[in-house]
């Protein structure tokens, strides 16, 4: 990251014979290349063909749907699938989805925030198990314990609340937001704290004045990663919940399907609609959008 | 820094308060990590130990659980189905890795270089990242219809097949949606690594003379290793978790030919209310799980973040 350009700091004993024949040129890759250009090209036929499949046949109308060539555009473009998913309900599903994704990522990240704290800055056996204890957390595969979890939930009498799918959430949340918290939480300069806790500073102050602000990218980053996973989660919302009035985005997507399959222009308009959001996201804020989604991973 | 107020202790030789100094050493409280122990304890750790529980019962998911012996693990061990699902899960682990690993690095490399057109062409790339696993599933179901999707959009009658409805096709194409689903992730991830080499590398190995093909053999590839390793972990570990694209793109059908272990446990336990068989199938995905995960971590060496440091 800082030494892109650096000169060579060895003096070479060969002050480069090559360049008496090419001109300085700007370092990386020399000639264009084809070939990576062409896969590239067609990678990205792969990609954009079933988004572009999608966006134009939620723009059909059923006649249209069943007559016109499926890969162009329609002739006479309709609004109407996007008027029947939002009269179906979509805003309620929203509002579920912002509700618990909201409820989950705040306190998830809340108490990872403060865990990774206390196993960066503090001593002892008992946080490091509890660091321990997180790390095996992320080798589990831990939708495998969905059916304990049912069996909590129902006991507790929250089946098909949003509840029940906040807390879950944020339990599994957890894990990864601790671990990447407080890799970064190890880059912040020791001597920061030493002074601060010279000036009497107690450890709750520090965390949030010192800590926080000098973590607040990663929190971000964190944050991000955490939301969308809460908000494209499927599992939760189909073994937790069942009433309507408890459906999220992606579960209303699949009920939809099932509900108007024969309308497939409507549910691809639902599936459109579905992912709005994000894409306004990431239109505006594209790059703290991906530095969230690999989270740390590439650090 | 402070030192005005500090005087008396100064003169005593020493450097501060005596209690702060305690908490200097001990540093913050464990009490800090409890509420985010608590949380991961209650909702993941302890149902992790109920699901070992629950697979010695018998449980229809709604009347009472009763203690059952080894019986729901005798059916599941004994089913053909848990075996298929097995095997179906290795297929799909194997297949979407060997898919996805080249195709991620080589566009992690050409998305990581500086021309326009690549950062241009990044960007849609990826899209995918921003759908969910059943908005995925959803438009490759209506894409892939023999119908009205691809094939006879584009007048390719190879194309019009009835690609989810056919048992010998059906996994290939769930390792193709799986791809376009999780390529984009993994893309940024190795994009993330190879923007980590230092330039300087590349410089040395251009007045070496040294082509491209040499450069992203000799360079690139030894300097993603830990970046492989990462990547790779997360795909095949996480190729334990593909349940909600392939639940809403073939339900594990036709027949069994795309029923994943998560989607037979799901199915076992929500469809058939066999929730003993259920956990015992639970218990086999998180051992597995851990195996796998332990085994790339010893394959990718102890010493991570030490050796990565001396390869910059």
């Amino acid at each position: 990251m800082a030494s892109t350009t650096q000169l060579p700091t060895a003096p070479s004993p060969l002050p480069a014979p090559v360049t008496t024949r090419r001109r300085p040129q700007k370092l990386g890759r020399s000639r264009p290349n084809f070939l990576g250009g062409l896969g590239g090209w067609l990678w990205l036929a792969v990609i954009i063909v079933p988004v572009y499949y999608v966006v134009i046949t939620s723009l059909k109308n059923q006649a249209g749907f069943f007559t016109s060539n499926p890969m162009l555009p329609p002739a006479e473009p309709t609004l109407d699938n996007y008027k029947l998913v939002l009269e179906n309900d979509f805003a309620k599903y929203f509002t579920n989805s912002l509700i618990v994704t909201v409820g989950s990522v705040v306190p998830a990240l809340f108490v990872a925030f403060m865990a990774a704290y206390a196993i960066v800055r503090g001593k002892g056996r008992f946080l490091s198990w509890t660091n321990n204890v997180f790390l095996l957390g992320l080798a589990i595969p831990l939708h495998a314990t969905i059916i304990p979890i049912y069996w909590m939930i129902t006991k507790a009498h929250m089946y098909d609340t949003l509840l029940a799918l906040i807390l879950p959430s944020i339990a599994f949340a957890i894990p990864v937001s601790v671990l990447i918290l407080s890799n970064f939480m190890r880059d912040v300069p020791n001597e920061l704290f030493e002074s601060m806790r010279l000036d009497g500073c107690s450890d709750w102050a520090m965390m949030w004045r010192l800590a926080l602000p000098m973590t607040k990218p990663a929190v971000i980053t964190v944050g991000i990663y955490n939301a969308l996973h809460v908000w494209n989660g499927f599992l939760f919302p189909l073994i937790l919940t069942q009433s309507p009035d408890t459906r999220v985005l992606p579960l209303s997507l699949w009920t939809f399907q099932g509900e108007f399959s024969v309308n497939i222009p409507a549910v691809l308009a639902s599936v459109v609609l579905a992912t709005l959001p994000l894409l306004v996201i990431y239109i505006v804020a594209r790059r703290q959008l991906l530095s969230g989604l690999t989270a740390g991973f590439s650090k | 820094m402070s030192s005005t107020t500090t005087s008396p202790q100064r003169a005593l030789g020493v450097e501060h308060a005596p209690g702060t100094r305690r908490t200097l050493e001990k540093g913050p409280s464990g009490w800090l990590a409890v509420p985010a122990l608590a949380f991961f304890m209650l909702f993941a750790i302890l149902p992790l130990l109920g699901v070992l529980f629950l697979s010695f019962t018998r449980w229809d998911g709604l009347g009472e659980i009763k203690l059952d012996g080894l019986s729901s693990w005798n059916t599941v061990l004994a089913d053909p189905v848990t075996g298929n699902a097995l095997l179906v899960t290795a297929k799909i682990m194997f297949f979407s890795f060997i898919v996805q690993a080249p195709i991620s690095l080589l566009l992690g490399v050409f998305t990581a270089a500086s021309q326009k057109y690549r950062a241009a062409l990044a960007v849609l790339y990826f899209v995918p990242l921003l759908l969910s696993s059943a908005a995925v599933a959803i438009a490759f179901k209506a894409l892939l219809d023999p119908n009205f999707g691809l094939g006879p959009g584009l007048g390719l009658p190879f194309l019009a097949q009835d690609w989810l409805g056919n048992s010998d096709l059906v996994l290939f194409v769930v390792v193709f949606v799986i791809a376009w689903q999780f390529v984009p992730f993994h893309t940024l991830i190795y994009q993330g690594g190879v923007r980590q080499i230092p330039a300087s590398l590349y410089e040395a190995a251009q007045i070496d003379g040294a082509g491209r093909v040499q450069q992203f053999f000799n360079i690139t590839l030894p300097q993603l290793k830990y970046t492989m390793i990462t990547s790779s972990t997360l795909m095949v570990v996480g190729s334990l978790a593909y349940f909600d694209l392939v639940f809403v793109l073939t339900a594990g059908g036709p027949g069994y030919s795309t029923r994943l272990l998560p989607l037979h446990m799901y199915l076992t336990g929500f469809k058939a209310n066999d929730m003993g068989a259920a956990s015992a199938l639970g218990v086999i995905l998180v051992v597995i799980g851990l195996a796998l995960a332990l085994f790339l971590q010893r394959l990718g060496g102890k010493n991570r973040n030490a050796s990565q440091l001396e390869g910059a």
